[in-house]
């Protein structure tokens, strides 16, 4: 039984009980439990099933690195899996639920598999279920997904909100244990700007537990005092529910604060995800107790010794009434006399050590009555959902049992590691400590930053030293060198407390419990709890030749369940390292990689979702679209109207309408979208010769040109209009989604080829308001707008003119990507909406009505007008697409030109862009590609073209497509078969890609 | 996440204010080069481990390119210089030779 006691619990609050449920049962804890402390004072200690077996499981820890207690908490839109009961803050109303079971927690059918679990070893995912293959699909995998998985996804939008911090200090202190805190007034009282995250909520770590005297005062006295002192420093930022995440380079640092996850009906963001520049970083992350690995360590009640000494003295909960210590090392006589004096029974201390004489912790649990069996280990828990005995055996030999002990509690300690993840992330190296059996950071190979000095310094027992005044000395010699180093003087009256010491006997390493464990024992002694992994494993493994220990652990999956490996990593390496005969640090640890701890995708996303997730680019008349029945396309940052839809009308017959309206009346169309570079300078004419593969120094001022732009690689890269302005200005007109990129292109070659160029390079983009007025009725229009002449005679096709029409300011473009009669007129910014409604009432006796997107699509692929995206996709050269007459033979070099000179770009077996014409007028499928004759050496269909656009056009009133053709432009009239997605097969005709007025008579009156 | 300064209007910022641009010092081969020679110059790139001559871009600041001398295997960034050169500063390189006594010898 696991119960409440009646009296201590350090960190609780008596006078406010807290009701929670788990598993739809009622329950009842107090303020200041974490769930996992509130559900043993509920005796319940069965928490979940493995991964792989389904054996029942326990809680183990009292912290971050518990295996097993994870839960499905919450419900609706704060559901949330996997969350970790050692964790977890209990509050009022917190509903939690057991994972990885089925039908039931208590009774699960997965559990057989444990009595298979002779034919489940390590690496049976490879071994069993690779054959027969489609097995996989349909009959293991769903098996596995029924009956195991860890959590459920959650399937309500999260009604919590989150949010990014951005902070800035010179020394950031992970952990707010002695050494961090002491570290931090070292620092803060040195001037320094300082952060102290800690991960749980209350201050001072494992000290206030484990106990001992600081200066005289207690050390719980000692952390209040230095909270109290920290607290009064303004260049000191304390936060508690905060854990350091992450180490990045050069001192970038990620902090997860958890504000409202023990009051979800407060307001407020739930999590704050700190992202912080520090210019030194003190790990003082302290350490983690190791399992020992003895037959049924996994039974539920088997649990880390401080485990069992925190949930009694911070929260007033017994584990167990007998409990049997077993240790190789003397912390874990801490947990045994903090039993004995709570009242409970510690029947014995196992301790694999034989020394020759007791140490000051030996002795008080002596003088306790405790019983001290030396040289002497576990052979095997006996019990099933609850520990009820363990049977003791020699620590020295293979298990003979000497003796049955009756007990409801196991705890363990296998000596302490130092949490050293946060010292590695960033590539800080490792030394293996013989003494202490652990890998302690090696401070002479810290990570380095952009100074290529270290940027971390570990502290305490995060640092490999673990008694109270060793680790003091050391915070301060921590944050005394990162001090001087940062050129911060240290008072001189600073210096460090005065702990008493304690007199320890060394603790021996104990990788196997008893250290000859015959295959049977050895077959129950688990390494990762979680994962189901076993010394016998490991064993197996390395016999299997997987000696390297990333590929171990991959094969075994040591370690790479949720907790990361936090209590399994290093057993598991003892492990590997005593198959293969090596010495453990030859063996080398797998990668630390952040987060240290899982955390919250919402608080990584912060702030960037719905309406906030990516800024929007507007265009002045954005909002007239709106009301106007625009259905949005995404372009870009930009949405642009994709068709304006009428009454009831569909999508599609808005589209149809709109073509037809522009080809037999008036549409306008919103291009302000559309890439504007002004190029100027004496240099300029030369450098747009370089950048199109046309000329364009050689274009009249008043006249545009379309070209073409390619990548150093010859590929076709962006297209638009240019404009000459006047001797030594030109506009480029580039695509909506080019704009930005094109710039950069530009200023690439101008700032780091031509640097000697004289060229400047603005993007005004955002500066006009653009209208493209199309169709018959455009001139009509603009006469009735009046102010400029607008002729033929006047402004020809391919001209443009400054003027002024209805009293706007205009810069006319006579330009066409419709094959209609068009004037693209640009107005300022400002002025976009107003000139938009002139224009709409001008034309509203004309037949006006605006288009969309896909209207224009359609127009364009009506006259065979490539468009960038969808004839181009990155491969494609200006050649394959029949433009060779942009293609300028004059100019020595352009950007591509060499490139395109390449065997490869000259193959006459190019595929050409043609015209395609499906034989019974529908429209064929996107992307579908024509089949030709055989098939491949991968036994595929050979194939000879694809589709680029389809569309059905309302103008010729049957589908038309463009797309490229081996050999296509030779092949006019010949049909192609285009296997569609959906099993039908389409005939369509080779056509020139020209389907509407080929001789251009529209465009040019 | 790196941090870097930028040349041209010497400010420092994170790594994402900045955009990379690959190997510095290239030699653009155009029309009429040997098939090797533009080879080389269009996709062949140093990898070293160590000191290595980088191309940045300030695309979320000033829009200006420089160069940055930096150790690809510790980050360290040992100086930023003009784009506008053809080859490191003497300075900077003799800064580098400090810190990675022989590194020239190593190409």
């Amino acid at each position: 039984m696991s119960t409440r006691l009646a009296t201590g619990g350090r960190l609780l609050n008596k006078a406010k009980p807290v009701n929670f449920t788990f598993n739809g049962k009622n329950l009842r804890g107090y303020e200041g439990d974490t769930l996992a402390s509130a559900l043993l004072a509920n005796d319940q200690m069965l928490v979940g099933r493995s991964f792989k077996y389904h054996r029942p499981r326990g809680i183990v820890a009292a912290g971050p690195e518990e295996p097993n207690a994870l839960v499905n908490l919450g419900a609706e839109g704060r559901f949330e899996p996997n969350a970790r009961a050692t964790t977890t803050p209990l509050f009022d109303g917190l509903q939690a639920a057991s994972q990885n079971h089925w039908p039931s927690l208590e009774f699960d059918v997965g559990a057989i598999n444990k009595h298979l679990s002779r034919f489940l070893p390590a690496g049976f995912y490879y071994k069993m279920f690779m054959y027969p293959r489609a097995a996989w699909k349909h009959v293991y995998e769903p098996f596995i997904r029924q009956s195991a998985g860890l959590g459920k996804a959650p399937k309500a939008t999260d009604v919590d909100t989150y949010e990014h911090f951005y902070a800035f200090c010179d020394v950031l202190i992970i952990g707010g244990g002695v050494a961090g805190l002491h570290a931090a007034l070292t620092a803060g009282k040195s001037g320094a700007r300082v952060i102290v995250m800690e991960q749980s909520d209350h201050w001072g770590g494992r000290a206030p537990v484990d106990g001992g005297t600081v200066d005289g005062q207690p050390v719980d006295k000692f952390v209040d005092g230095m909270v109290t002192e920290l607290e009064t420093l303004e260049n000191v930022t304390l936060r508690r529910n905060c854990m350091g995440a992450g180490v990045y380079d050069h001192g970038y640092v990620l902090g997860y604060e958890r504000l409202r996850d023990d009051s979800p009906h407060v307001q407020g963001p739930r999590h704050r995800l700190w992202r912080v520049r520090a210019a030194h970083i003190i790990t003082a992350t302290g350490a983690i107790e190791r399992p020992l690995s003895f037959a049924g360590n996994d039974i539920p009640g088997v649990m880390l010794a401080a485990a069992v000494r925190d949930y009694l003295v911070n929260h007033g909960v017994s584990v167990g009434d007998r409990t049997v210590v077993v240790t190789n090392n003397d912390n874990a006589y801490l947990t045994a006399i903090a039993l004995k004096h709570a009242g409970l029974d510690v029947p014995a201390i196992v301790d694999a050590r034989v020394l020759p004489q007791d140490s000051q912790l030996m002795e008080q649990a002596k003088a306790l009555g405790i019983r001290v069996m030396m040289g002497h280990g576990i052979a095997s828990v006996k019990g099933g959902k609850r520990v009820t005995g363990v049977e003791i055996c020699a620590q020295a030999g293979e298990g003979a049992v000497l003796e049955e002990i009756s007990c409801d509690a196991v705890a363990m300690s296998g000596g302490w590691s130092p949490v050293v993840h946060l010292w590695s992330h960033c590539g800080g190296k490792l030394r293996w400590d013989t003494t202490q059996a652990c890998f302690s950071p090696d401070v002479d190979n810290p990570p380095l930053g952009a100074d290529g000095m270290g940027f971390v310094t570990p502290a305490g027992a995060a640092s490999g030293v673990f008694a109270l005044d060793d680790v003091l000395n050391d915070a301060f010699a921590a944050a005394d060198g990162v001090m001087t180093s940062l050129g911060f003087d240290v008072p001189r009256d600073l210096k460090s407390p005065e702990a008493e010491r304690r007199q320890d006997a060394p603790m021996m390493p104990v990788w196997l419990m008893p250290q000859g464990a015959s295959v049977k024992l050895r077959e129950k002694a688990w390494l990762d709890y979680q994962n189901d992994v076993k010394v016998s494993d490991v064993r197996l493994a390395a016999q299997e030749g997987f000696v390297s220990v990333e590929h171990a652990k991959r094969y075994t999956t040591l370690g790479m369940a949720t907790d990361q490996g936090k209590l399994s990593n290093i057993n598991g390496l003892a492990t590997l390292a005593g198959a293969l005969d090596a010495d453990i640090p030859s063996v080398g640890t797998t990668t630390f990689r952040p987060p240290y701890h899982p955390i919250s995708m919402a608080s990584i996303a912060g702030e960037a979702r719905g309406t906030v997730f990516q800024p929007i680019r507007r265009t002045p008349m954005h909002d007239w679209h709106d009301t106007h029945g625009a259905e949005w396309e995404p372009v870009g940052h930009w949405r642009r109207p994709y068709a304006y839809k009428q009454g009831g009308e569909s999508t599609y017959d808005a589209v149809m309408r709109e073509v037809t309206n522009t080809r037999e009346k008036m549409g306008l169309l919103d291009a302000s979208t559309l890439g504007k570079l002004i190029v100027k300078g004496p240099d300029a004419g030369r450098f747009l010769d370089m950048m199109y593969t046309n000329m364009m120094s050689t274009l009249k001022v008043g006249k545009c040109r379309y070209g073409l732009m390619c990548s150093e690689n010859g590929f076709l890269i962006d297209d638009g209009v240019v404009a000459r302005f006047d001797e030594d200005t030109w506009l480029c007109h580039t695509t909506t989604g080019g704009a930005e990129r094109i710039h950069g292109h530009m200023e690439e070659w101008l700032q780091t080829e031509w640097w000697d160029w004289q060229v400047y390079v603005a993007n005004v983009t955002e500066q006009y308001a653009q209208v493209a007025v199309v169709g018959p009725n455009a001139r009509k229009a603009l006469e009735k707008l009046g102010g400029m002449d607008v002729s033929k005679e006047a402004l020809g096709f391919m001209d443009w003119a400054d003027g002024e029409l209805g009293g706007f300011k205009v810069r006319v473009y006579r330009i066409s990507f419709s094959g209609e009669l068009s004037y693209e007129i640009a107005v300022d910014a400002s002025h976009g909406q107003a000139f938009w409604d002139a224009l709409m009432v001008a034309g509203h006796d004309l037949g006006v009505m605006p288009y969309g997107t896909e209207c224009l699509h359609i127009l364009r692929a009506e006259k065979g007008f490539i468009m960038i995206g969808d004839e181009s996709d990155g491969t494609i050269i200006p050649q394959d697409l029949g433009l060779h007459w942009a293609i300028s033979k004059k100019k020595e070099d352009y950007l591509g030109k060499r490139a395109q000179e390449r065997s490869h770009m000259t193959d006459p077996n190019r595929w050409q862009l043609v015209g395609l014409e499906t034989t019974d007028g529908s429209v064929l499928p996107d992307g579908a590609y024509a089949v030709a004759e055989g098939e491949n050496e991968n036994g595929q269909r050979n194939m000879q073209g694809r589709v680029t656009s389809t569309y059905h056009s309302p103008t010729l009133g049957k589908g038309i497509a463009m797309g490229l053709v081996l050999n296509g432009p030779d092949r006019m009239g010949e049909t192609l078969i285009f296997p569609g997605t959906d099993g039908k097969e389409y005939q369509a005709k080779i056509v020139n890609p020209v389907f509407y007025d080929p001789k251009g008579e529209k465009q040019n009156v | 996440m790196l941090v870097l300064t930028c040349h041209a209007c010497g400010v420092t910022a994170e790594e994402t204010e900045f955009h990379a641009g690959g190997e510095a010092h290239l030699k653009r081969f155009g029309p009429g080069s040997s098939d090797e020679d533009f080879e080389e110059y269009l996709f062949m790139r140093a990898n070293p481990k160590g000191v290595h001559f980088e191309r940045w871009r300030h695309a979320n600041g000033c829009g200006k390119w420089f160069h940055v001398a930096r150790d690809t295997m510790t980050l360290e960034v040992f100086g930023s210089y003009s784009a506008q050169a053809f080859a490191p500063p003497e300075e900077l390189l003799s800064r580098i030779e400090d810190r990675r006594p022989g590194w020239r010898g190593q190409d």
